[in-house]
């Protein structure tokens, strides 16, 4: 199926506040919150981007849906160069993707009443205002929240977790989106109202034919969502690959870690220690040459001159990782 | 035990009447051990753990019940004293309760300072090491907060909170937004402290695989009562309460073979409502009319459950691994 999204050695660096002495030697830091990624997200698949804290997974959604500009590379949406959707294009894109934020917590506006916070992508869009009402009655119907007209004088702080989150997805399926970033958009919720929430983010994808990016950091979750995975490293993509290859069969060293991290609900399943140690580096600073190398068990000399290219090891699997590429060109 | 819990009830006033948070709650921690606390939101797990640091909020106040800490009844002066010093808490929210306008070193000093008996250079030397407890580097101790990822910051609230070497912590879902290796280097961290100073612990999360990991002991709370409590191995393994075998079905789990979750159908009830018997009937697959009449708590040291049909657990167990179970109404009953 033809790519819905397309990033091209996509590079985002944010500028940093500079330390006195990074001010006497002149330098300019930055962080390179993305540093060169490349993958396709194919039209009505879901996708999701599994990585530790900070390796950038959130800053590479925010650039898939135009909410920040990229420092280098070049990402397109339906053919569309992105540096071109501009103006009424710029609006027409808004509508057709949206973000389910992190935290339902945080995603609205306390003041807001609950109809509000779901009509207003409408007036942001313009539509005309004889339609709001059915539309977002439609939402609701959508997201399963029964009786949904009892919520629209509620505020925020007077639902529930799991609630919230049906009424934040209701705000970003309302315009008829074609692509969703849900970001972490169960970390916050217990876990009886999180398996319905996912079964409501697979039915609403296949029913309204949904592209969809996840965010996250949990491998046991993502496997109940999408078939493809991606892993992130300091700003990296490093394995790309069918999430039950990457679960059960992981090659990066990394993959391998976070793999091993992940707790399970049965104490005599015991988990293996963590294969690394240390934490992310810090992003201003990246090793040379694998920025994973400082935490990986195999590292080897050509790992700190090399930087390795994600590279295809079998069918739809792809490694950056020098030990699973030939030593020599 | 260095802390017993007994028949504990918060109730809240609010203007629609009174919510009984915590409804008659009863549960211990044995010294040095690591206690989960375990349940949906709303049951009643972070008024549990606020009531004992004595923090909770203006409308909140012990109705009944009493909490003990190595072998001394709480009541307020005792609270105080030991706050920080012997107990500490990590709050539900600490990861975005920093000050966004000072340094996260100077917020740590300020807690070293102002809770402890630190000068402003111990307590900078102590920030360091605290910060290198935690896996932080410690040059971001000059860094803002908005400069921290979210596991950043709640790595620091962790500082924080460990600052004065408690013999008690109280961590309200202290993993719940990280990602899983820092989760578990600190779930690491918290049981390399456990070990070395004998900590003893309350782990609040809604994470039955957290639990798994590190606690060796589990309550599971709903509705404000405690359903199901003992050891950690026997209670996810062989769960007598069909609120917990409930919880295990809708926990994703990486090695497993099924691709479905199973939720509990409904909601927690409504804590403002008089309630009586089994508060988990409306839900529960396995409700019989009798439940609605009283609640029992079988079981005795070690494994306990407050299900009266107790004694057909593993039974119950069998049925409630099929996932048609859970779908089915909430009045079937097993014949
Ligand atoms: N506005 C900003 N200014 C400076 N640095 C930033 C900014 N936004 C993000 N960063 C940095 O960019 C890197 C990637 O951040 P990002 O938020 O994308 O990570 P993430 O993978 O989403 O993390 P998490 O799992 O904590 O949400 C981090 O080092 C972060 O500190
Ligand atoms: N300050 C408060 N005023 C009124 N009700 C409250 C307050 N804090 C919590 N509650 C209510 O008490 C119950 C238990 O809440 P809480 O202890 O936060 O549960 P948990 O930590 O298990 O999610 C919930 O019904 C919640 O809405
Ligand atoms: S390239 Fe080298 S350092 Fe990087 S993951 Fe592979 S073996 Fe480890
Ligand atoms: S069987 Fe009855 S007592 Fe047991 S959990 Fe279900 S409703 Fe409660
Ligand atoms: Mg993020
Ligand atoms: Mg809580």
């Amino acid at each position: 199926m033809a790519a819905l999204v397309e990033l091209r050695d996509v590079v985002k660096h944010f500028p940093v506040t500079r330390s006195l002495s990074e001010l006497v030697r002149g330098a300019h830091p930055a962080v390179r919150a993305l540093d060169g990624v490349t993958f396709d997200v194919g039209d009505g698949d879901a996708v999701a981007i599994v990585g530790e804290s900070g390796c950038g997974k959130t800053t590479l959604g925010r650039l898939m849906l135009k909410l920040v500009e990229p420092t280098g590379g070049a990402i397109s949406f339906a053919g569309a160069p992105m540096a071109e959707i501009t103006g009424e294009k710029l609006r027409a894109f808004r509508r057709q993707a949206q973000l389910v934020f992190q935290n339902p917590f945080d995603a609205l506006n306390p003041r807001f009443t609950i109809y509000r916070a779901v009509v207003e992508p409408l007036i942001n869009a313009g539509i005309d205002k004889a339609e709001h009402a059915d539309r977002v009655a439609s939402a609701f119907r959508r997201v399963h929240l029964a009786d949904f007209d009892r919520y629209y004088d509620r505020y925020p702080h007077q639902l529930s977790g799991g609630q919230l989150q049906r009424v934040v997805m209701a705000r970003a399926l309302v315009l008829g989106p074609r692509f969703l970033v849900a970001d972490e958009p169960v970390s916050m919720l217990d876990v009886s109202v999180r398996a319905g929430i996912l079964a409501l983010l697979r039915e609403v994808r296949e029913t309204m034919g949904l592209t969809a990016v996840y965010i996250s950091h949990d491998l046991a979750l993502v496997r109940y969502l999408c078939e493809r995975t991606l892993v992130m490293y300091l700003g990296r993509v490093v394995e790309d690959a069918p999430t039950e290859e990457i679960v059960r069969r992981p090659r990066h060293p990394y993959t391998q870690a976070l793999v091993a991290a992940v707790p399970v609900p049965d104490p005599d399943q015991s988990r293996a220690p963590l294969p690394i140690k240390g934490n992310v580096p810090d992003a201003r600073e990246p090793p040379s040459g694998c920025s994973f190398r400082d935490r990986c068990p195999h590292a080897m000399p050509r790992c700190a001159t090399e930087t390795p290219a994600l590279k295809p090891v079998a069918g739809g699997h792809q490694v950056a990782c020098h030990l699973d590429t030939p030593t020599s060109p | 035990m260095i802390l017993e819990v007994d028949k504990l009830q918060i109730h809240y006033s609010t203007r629609s009447g009174v919510a009984r948070a915590v409804d008659g709650a009863s549960f211990v921690v044995p010294e040095g051990r690591i206690v989960g606390l375990v349940g949906e939101s709303g049951c009643g797990k972070t008024t549990a753990v606020r009531a004992i640091m004595g923090v909770l909020a203006e409308n909140g106040r012990q109705a009944g019940g009493r909490v003990v800490f190595k072998g001394q009844t709480m009541d307020e002066a005792t609270t105080r004293r030991l706050r920080w010093r012997d107990i500490a808490y990590v709050p539900q929210s600490a990861m975005s309760s920093l000050d966004p306008v000072y340094t996260v070193g100077s917020q740590l000093v300020e807690v070293l300072t102002k809770r402890g008996t630190h000068s402003r250079a111990s307590a900078r030397a102590r920030s360091a090491e605290l910060f290198d407890l935690v896996g932080l580097s410690e040059r971001r101790l000059a860094d803002y907060p908005h400069q921290f990822s979210g596991g950043m910051r709640q790595r620091a609230a962790i500082a924080m909170a460990l600052a004065l070497e408690p013999s008690l912590l109280l961590a309200d879902e202290p993993v719940t937004a990280l990602d899983v290796i820092v989760q578990r280097q600190i779930l690491d961290v918290l049981r390399s402290l456990q070990q070395r100073l004998h900590l003893s612990m309350v782990l609040v999360t809604h994470d039955i695989s957290v639990v798994a990991y590190l606690c060796d002991e589990v309550v599971v709370m709903y509705a404000g009562q405690v359903v199901e409590s003992g050891p950690v191995r026997e209670v996810l393994a062989r769960p007598r309460h069909p609120y917990t075998m409930g919880l295990r079905n809708a926990f994703p789990d990486l090695l497993s073979d099924a691709l479905e979750l199973v939720p509990i159908a409904g909601s927690p009830p409504d804590l403002s409502e008089p309630l009586s018997g089994c508060r988990f009937v409306p839900r529960c697959p396995f409700a019989q009319p009798a439940c609605s009449i009283d609640s029992v708590v079988t079981g005795s040291d070690g494994h306990r459950s407050a299900c009266r049909r107790d004694a057909e657990a593993d039974t119950i167990r069998t049925a409630a691994l099929d996932p048609r179970t859970w779908q089915r109404s909430s009045s079937f009953a097993m014949s």
